[in-house]
């Protein structure tokens, strides 16, 4: 569960995105306000969504509150990494952290297959039964980052003398992903203005 | 006596009943005879034999170490071999030719060239003397700079910062500086850059439009060579119709010193690295940074694929962004710089100077206000220059072009951009966002909190103002912000092949009734010319 701050004092739980939030919050473009009560008027962004709306009954606004948990949710789920092994799935299902990880060594940590998307597998099903076959199904059981479209999407570099691997989102400037090889630690964080670059394919 | 061994019988009980031979008679009194035995036979056995060095002790040493290492089956039967083979193995040199490399591990690389950053040089002492006669040192303090930054969220960790402080060092060292100034870090897919904004010594600079203009001259004389060739040809044989492009003239580059030129810029990948100088920018490569929009790799010399396709490589194109970004983010509390020259026009003014007299406003008053910041860099002109100039009086080849030209500038209008100090207050901002953010570093102890400017069109662009402190500094991938989504330009509508007049449009055929029609009014005036004459010639 995601919990918000303007001031990094007060704390309030965000109730997790629903589906029409996520529709209507890729529609809205620009940067955020900065205040969680603004409205933005769809009339101008989406005539459709705004007459559903009225017909509902409610006014066709969306607010920015609503807007930046679905940002929130897609970044995760576009853009939210983690290293291969850090995660285990049993044999009954379910996902919990790897408490043997040892991280990953030094050449694997350079090579984006070694990554993968922490959420629902949408590749894994198209691979041939040949590249199937080589996958331990405990620790392959999501969709790895070297089949992302469009291919460059990420850039990895190695910081601090090769003793930090920081991998940098291109489709979400600002998400930033690193990782200590060797080590248990990684994480991701995303400082940025919440807006997806669709320019990237021509930036590439 | 009856020997003993194993050709000889032995007696029932072993013979271990005869005086001398009994187990218990090892404890025989007298110890000391049997430790000087002992110690004889092992002198014995530690004789060096005269010919090949080695001794029997040792031999035996080794080859139980041998046998006892490897526990081969039936040693008593192979035992002869193994002595021979123990005896080889003194020749054999105990390293293999194969030696497994030192794999210098990455991190270690990484450290020695930043220890080199580290080494104080020994002609240290005479430039501090210079530096004292110079006036203000060169070297700008990074970290407190990065200390301000630190305040507003921004910037590198204190070991990176550190790092590039002492790269900067290095830099002055190395070239003729008289200003210096870290101006940012632009992130690229592969590498980063770390880049410098330096003002070079007077004088230093003139070596570069030497070989520039060496350059050009070379070209010329080519081009002259070609123009004879074709002027052969032509007499030879009836050339295919020539294209009347002309493509339109070359705004030339600005000067060194002055404009978009005004500083020089360093780069590197990472500090410790060698610094390179990006060329100078030309106006070409300003107006097409603009159109297109494309990721830096960190190599220098990767060709910029777009369209329209850029004149130069990645060096040329950071370049032209970093003078986007320049003229777009650069400012300074308003009052804090001022003309140098007053009687000059406010838009031709080129140079400031800091004003003595400047009283900082208070944070409060920075971060309300936008008009307490002003440009200090001059805004860039649609042509890509500061300074406009007409293109059409740089051309003299043929007088003839240049007639039709001037009947096509007319309509070149003279741009003219924001003079130099503009208050940032006068920047348009896109859609419903303001070009410009100001926050204070701190509400909770205003007395020590430092105003922070973000720059809403370029991402990435900072700056800060404290009292009489102020800095800028720009940490993002070097691309404009745009509410809309990028749109690439469209390629230019084919070329027109043939003027197209009256003589070759098509016209709809006559009908046959037009046709007729005509006929017949064409005799009859020839009829009416011929009776006309007739009677002309009656009258005769």
């Amino acid at each position: 569960c995601l919990v918000g701050s303007l001031n990094c004092l007060d704390w309030s739980l965000l109730t997790p995105a629903t589906k029409e939030m996520l529709a209507l919050a890729e529609k809205v473009t620009g940067r955020f306000q900065g205040d969680p009560s603004f409205e933005y008027s769809l009339s101008e962004i989406n005539a459709e969504a705004a007459a559903r709306l009225v017909e509902s009954g409610k006014e066709p606004v969306m607010k920015e509150e609503a807007r930046l948990i679905a940002t929130i949710e897609q970044i995760d789920r576009e853009v939210g990494i983690i290293p291969r092994g850090a995660f285990v799935k049993t044999p009954l299902g379910s996902v919990h952290e790897n408490r043997h990880f040892e991280g990953l060594s030094l050449r694997e940590a350079k090579k984006l297959s070694s990554y993968f998307h922490f959420t629902e597998p949408v590749n894994l099903k198209n691979k041939t039964l040949l590249e199937k076959a080589d996958l331990d199904p405990s620790t392959d059981f999501l969709d790895s980052l070297e089949h992302d479209i469009p291919r460059g999407s990420w850039s990895i570099q190695l910081e601090k003398g090769g003793t930090v691997v920081v991998l940098r989102s291109l489709l979400w400037l600002g998400l930033t992903f690193y990782h200590v090889p060797t080590t248990k630690q990684f994480g991701y964080v995303y400082f940025g203005t919440g807006e997806k670059n669709l320019d990237l394919p021509f930036m590439l | 006596e009856r020997g003993h061994g194993p050709y000889q019988p032995h007696e029932p009980g072993y013979g271990l009943d005869q005086p001398g031979y009994s187990p218990y008679e090892d404890e025989i009194p007298d110890p000391q005879t049997r430790m000087l035995a002992i110690k004889n036979a092992k002198a014995y056995l530690l004789k060096t034999s005269t010919k090949s060095g080695m001794n029997l002790y040792d031999h035996f040493a080794n080859m139980l170490t041998k046998i006892l290492d490897e526990q081969p089956t039936n040693t008593v039967d192979i035992i002869e071999n193994i002595s021979k083979d123990v005896k080889w193995a003194q020749f054999r040199k105990k390293m293999d030719t194969l030696r497994d490399e030192y794999l210098i591990s990455p991190t270690f690389e990484a450290a020695e060239k930043c220890k080199a950053l580290f080494v104080k040089e020994d002609g240290e002492e005479e430039q501090e003397e210079l530096d004292e006669e110079m006036g203000e040192p060169p070297l700008p303090n990074v970290m407190e700079t990065a200390f301000y930054f630190e305040q507003a969220g921004v910037g590198l960790n204190k070991d990176e910062s550190y790092y590039i402080f002492l790269a900067l060092k290095n830099l002055i060292n190395i070239q003729p500086i008289q200003t210096c100034r870290f101006w940012g870090k632009i992130l690229g897919l592969e590498m980063n850059y770390i880049i410098a904004e330096v003002q070079l010594r007077e004088g230093e600079e003139e070596e570069e439009a030497g070989e520039e203009g060496e350059e050009t001259v070379v070209e010329g004389e080519k081009e002259m060579g070609e123009a004879e060739e074709e002027d052969e040809q032509k007499e030879k044989a009836p050339e295919p119709p020539k294209s009347t492009y002309k493509p339109p003239p070359e705004i030339p580059k600005e000067a060194n010193g002055t404009g978009t030129n005004k500083y020089v810029y360093f780069v590197c990948n990472e500090p410790g690295k060698p610094w390179v100088k990006l060329p100078p920018v030309t106006p070409a490569q300003i107006v097409c940074a603009r159109k297109i929009k494309k990721f830096f790799t960190g190599r220098l010399d990767a060709p910029v694929v777009s369209f329209p396709p850029f004149p130069g490589n990645e060096a040329n194109y950071l370049r032209a962004q970093i003078a986007r970004i320049s003229a777009g983010t650069q400012v300074s509390p308003t009052g804090f710089y001022q003309f140098a020259n007053e009687d000059e026009e406010e838009e031709e003014a080129d140079t400031y100077e800091e004003n003595p007299e400047f009283e900082p406003p208070p944070v409060a008053e920075m971060v309300e206000s936008l008009g307490s910041w002003a440009h200090h860099v001059k805004g860039i002109l649609k042509q890509g220059r500061c300074v406009w100039v007409n293109p059409s009086q740089k051309s003299e080849e043929n007088e003839e072009e240049e007639e039709e030209e001037e009947e096509e500038e007319e309509e070149n209008q003279e741009e003219r951009g924001p003079p130099l100090l503009t208050l940032i207050s006068e920047d348009e901002g896109m859609k419903n966002i303001p070009a410009w953010t100001a926050q204070a570093s701190t509400d909770l102890i205003p007395e020590y909190s430092v105003a922070i400017l973000q720059s809403n069109r370029w991402p990435g662009a900072y700056a800060f103002a404290s009292g009489r402190k102020f800095e800028n500094i720009y940490f993002g991938w070097g691309h404009k912000y745009s509410p809309e989504s990028h749109t690439p330009a469209l390629p230019p509508p084919a070329q027109a092949e043939y003027p197209s007049g009256r003589e070759i449009t098509e016209t709809v055929d006559p009908t046959v009734e037009e046709e007729m029609a005509f006929k017949a009014a064409q005799e009859e005036a020839l009829a009416e010319a011929e009776e006309g004459e007739d009677d002309e010639g009656e009258d005769d």
